[in-house]
């Protein structure tokens, strides 16, 4: 089996919970979830509205810590990890497109993407050459200058996506990505990351609402209610049936 | 790291130049004008007290009269004599000099010039109690004083006015009927104490001037100056009892003469400004605090958008001391710069109005120092403690913040 060969899990989430809030306005948006993802898969995250595609990609990205549950990166507890080597896991591993772009403002396209690059420490040089590459592979070649008020919504993705993918991350995390786009720039996009995840062997786990995008995936995670409901390979399925 | 850190610093000091001018701007306003205040105040001290010490220093003043100030009753009070000097002279212990003076507001007129005046009628001994120096010329004559010669040594404002850049030596002065001959000239001293020209005077012999000017054999003044060891109140206490003994005044009667030291003006015009200069100092004070509130407005104003600019950096792999370097470098720059300008700034302010006002310029580095630390602490700590706060939070949390 082709998934099989994949190996060791990369990512593995056991009864991960997250509660937001305390006491009375207390609310469960992750109820036990239970993961497995390999390196170099690529998956789709769907399901409803608020059943908690966007919490579980944000602890997949460390950006947030669960309530209760383990999460292991290559075998690496992350919630007993402090927030430097936290940190240091984001900087060096990971790649996160932001459900709301998160740019910043009266910040250039470019030096919005080259940012990952200076936290990793690399030459100028390097930098621009990168950034300009990563710019040019979402479709962003000659709006380097603008800043984030100046792009439209389509446009600040694109960029988001650049600075995500610039460092050539072991897993990439978008959520949405394709959300603001138009079909064909959709298409181009998973394209892109379909690229990625083929040539380069970037681990992508992207949350989608179309199943258009969806399809680009080998393996399709639904949510429902802060739980897995279902987890299918679409490709794996044709193949023994 | 720290180049990185540097780098980020000053380009989000660039990026944001209204937020960063803001800054500045209140940082400036706070340190030049504690500065200028405190310097201002401190030539203000420095210029009373060279004035008092153009006065003479261990100077007694006594005056018939029953008070000092305006509207004092010296009309009823008798006058003094040359007894009433020779007694103090004789005995009261430890003085240098006793200097008797008769003051009359005269016309001196020389060639085509004329000039109005105070004309002094005093002995050599007025030059010792009163700080004078003699810039040319020679002091009286034993002859001259016994007979009351019409010479005097006239101050540097009356020689200006009636001679000009000649030196008034030999000339003679139209003094009402008679003329007097210059023999000496006075070095100027300036301004003195209450703002009046000192040097707008003229001495003569006190029989000259008793004679010829008043017609009396009244003294207006004497002027009683004490060996420097020795103590002014018990001199004080001592005059007081031989006056009102030689005048006959009882027990249950007021002095009709007053006696005036000059070190207790001194302390007392210095006790004044000094009280000023703490309360300038106040002013300016509250001013640098104003100052430092507007910084932190403006940091906590920003604190919104920077907490969800550091929850960005975080969640792209920035550590939490690479982020707080950044804020940290920032609050350093903006906060060193507008104290640096502050300090220049308030440096010519200095300059130009101690020029303006006659005074002399005093740069005191302890203020400036203190203006400075101040500030930029309130500007480093205002900039870096909500930073760490944000720095803290989760980099969802700090993007989510609202
Ligand atoms: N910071 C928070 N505080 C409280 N509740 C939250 C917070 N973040 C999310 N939630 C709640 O958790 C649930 C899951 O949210 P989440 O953002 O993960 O949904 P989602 O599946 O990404 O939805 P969408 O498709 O609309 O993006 C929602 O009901 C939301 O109200
Ligand atoms: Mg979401």
């Amino acid at each position: 089996m082709a998934v099989a060969e994949l190996g060791a899990p990369l990512i593995e989430l056991r009864a991960i919970t997250k509660t937001y809030g305390e006491g009375q306005a207390a609310f469960q948006a992750l109820r036990g979830v239970d993961l497995q993802i390999a390196q170099g898969e690529f998956v789709a995250v769907m399901g409803p509205s608020g059943s908690g595609k966007s919490t579980a990609m944000n602890l997949l990205g460390c950006l947030d810590t669960p309530t209760t549950g383990e999460y292991l990166f290559r075998g690496i507890h992350v919630e007993q990890l402090d927030r430097n080597q936290r940190a240091l896991l984001r900087r060096n591993c990971l790649g996160f497109v932001f459900q709301g772009f998160n740019l910043l403002a009266r910040t250039s396209a470019q030096e919005n993407v080259e940012l990952p690059l200076l936290y990793r420490g690399e030459a100028a040089d390097v930098r621009h050459a990168q950034a300009r590459a990563a710019l040019d592979k979402v479709g962003l070649a000659g709006w380097e200058h603008h800043t984030p008020a100046e792009l439209s919504g389509g446009q600040q993705q694109r960029v988001a996506i650049a600075r995500a993918i610039v460092t050539n991350p072991l897993v990439l995390l978008a959520d949405e990505p394709t959300g603001n786009l138009d079909s064909k720039r959709s298409h181009e996009i998973m394209e892109l990351l379909s690229r990625l995840n083929g040539e380069q062997d970037i681990t992508v786990i992207m949350v989608t609402h179309e199943p258009d995008m969806a399809a680009y995936a080998r393996r399709i995670v639904h949510f429902v209610d802060g739980l897995v409901a279902s987890d299918e390979r679409p490709g794996a399925t044709e193949a023994c049936c | 790291m720290l180049l990185n850190a540097l780098l980020l610093a000053l380009r989000e000091i660039r990026r944001n130049l209204m937020r960063s001018f803001l800054t500045v701007l209140g940082i400036v306003i706070g340190v030049a004008a504690v500065i200028t205040m405190v310097t201002l105040g401190n030539g203000a001290t420095q210029m009373v007290a060279n004035q008092i010490a153009s006065l003479g220093s261990n100077l007694l003043m006594v005056m018939p009269g029953q008070r000092l100030g305006p509207g004092r009753d010296s009309a009823g009070a008798p006058k003094f004599k040359s007894a009433d000097v020779e007694a103090i002279q004789q005995q009261i212990n430890g003085l240098k000099v006793v200097a008797p003076v008769v003051g009359s507001s005269v016309t001196l007129v020389a060639g085509t010039q004329n000039w109005s005046s105070t004309v002094n009628g005093t002995t050599n001994d007025y030059l010792i109690a009163g700080n004078w120096k003699l810039a040319a010329g020679r002091l009286f004559s034993d002859d001259e004083e016994r007979a009351g010669k019409a010479v005097c040594i006239i101050g540097n404002t009356v020689k200006r006015e009636l001679f000009g850049n000649q030196s008034p030596l030999g000339n003679s002065i139209r003094v009402k009927t008679f003329d007097c001959e210059v023999i000496g000239l006075l070095a100027a001293k300036g301004q003195g104490g209450m703002g009046q020209d000192q040097d707008d005077t003229a001495l003569m012999p006190l029989r000259t001037v008793q004679r010829r000017l008043t017609g009396t054999l009244d003294i207006g003044m004497i002027m009683v100056s004490l060996k420097d060891t020795t103590d002014s109140a018990g001199v004080m206490t001592q005059l007081r009892s031989l006056l009102r003994e030689r005048r006959k005044l009882a027990d249950n009667v007021d002095d009709n003469f007053n006696v005036m030291d000059t070190k207790q003006i001194a302390e007392t015009l210095s006790g004044t400004i000094g009280t000023m200069t703490a309360l300038l100092g106040a002013v300016a004070a509250v001013s640098l605090l104003v100052g430092g509130i507007g910084i932190m407005n403006i940091m906590l104003v920003s604190v919104t958008e920077r907490t969800r600019e550091i929850g960005i950096r975080l969640a792209i792999g920035a550590l939490e001391n690479e982020v707080l370097l950044q804020f940290l470098i920032e609050a350093v720059v903006l906060s060193a710069f507008g104290g640096l300008v502050g300090v220049a700034l308030a440096f010519v302010a200095c300059l130009g109005l101690s020029s303006l006002m006659h005074m002399p310029f005093l740069f005191n580095p302890g203020i400036n120092l203190t203006a400075f630390g101040f500030s930029a602490a309130i500007g480093v700590l205002f900039g870096y403690v909500p930073a760490r706060r944000a720095a803290q939070l989760d980099p969802i949390a700090a993007l989510r913040h609202e």
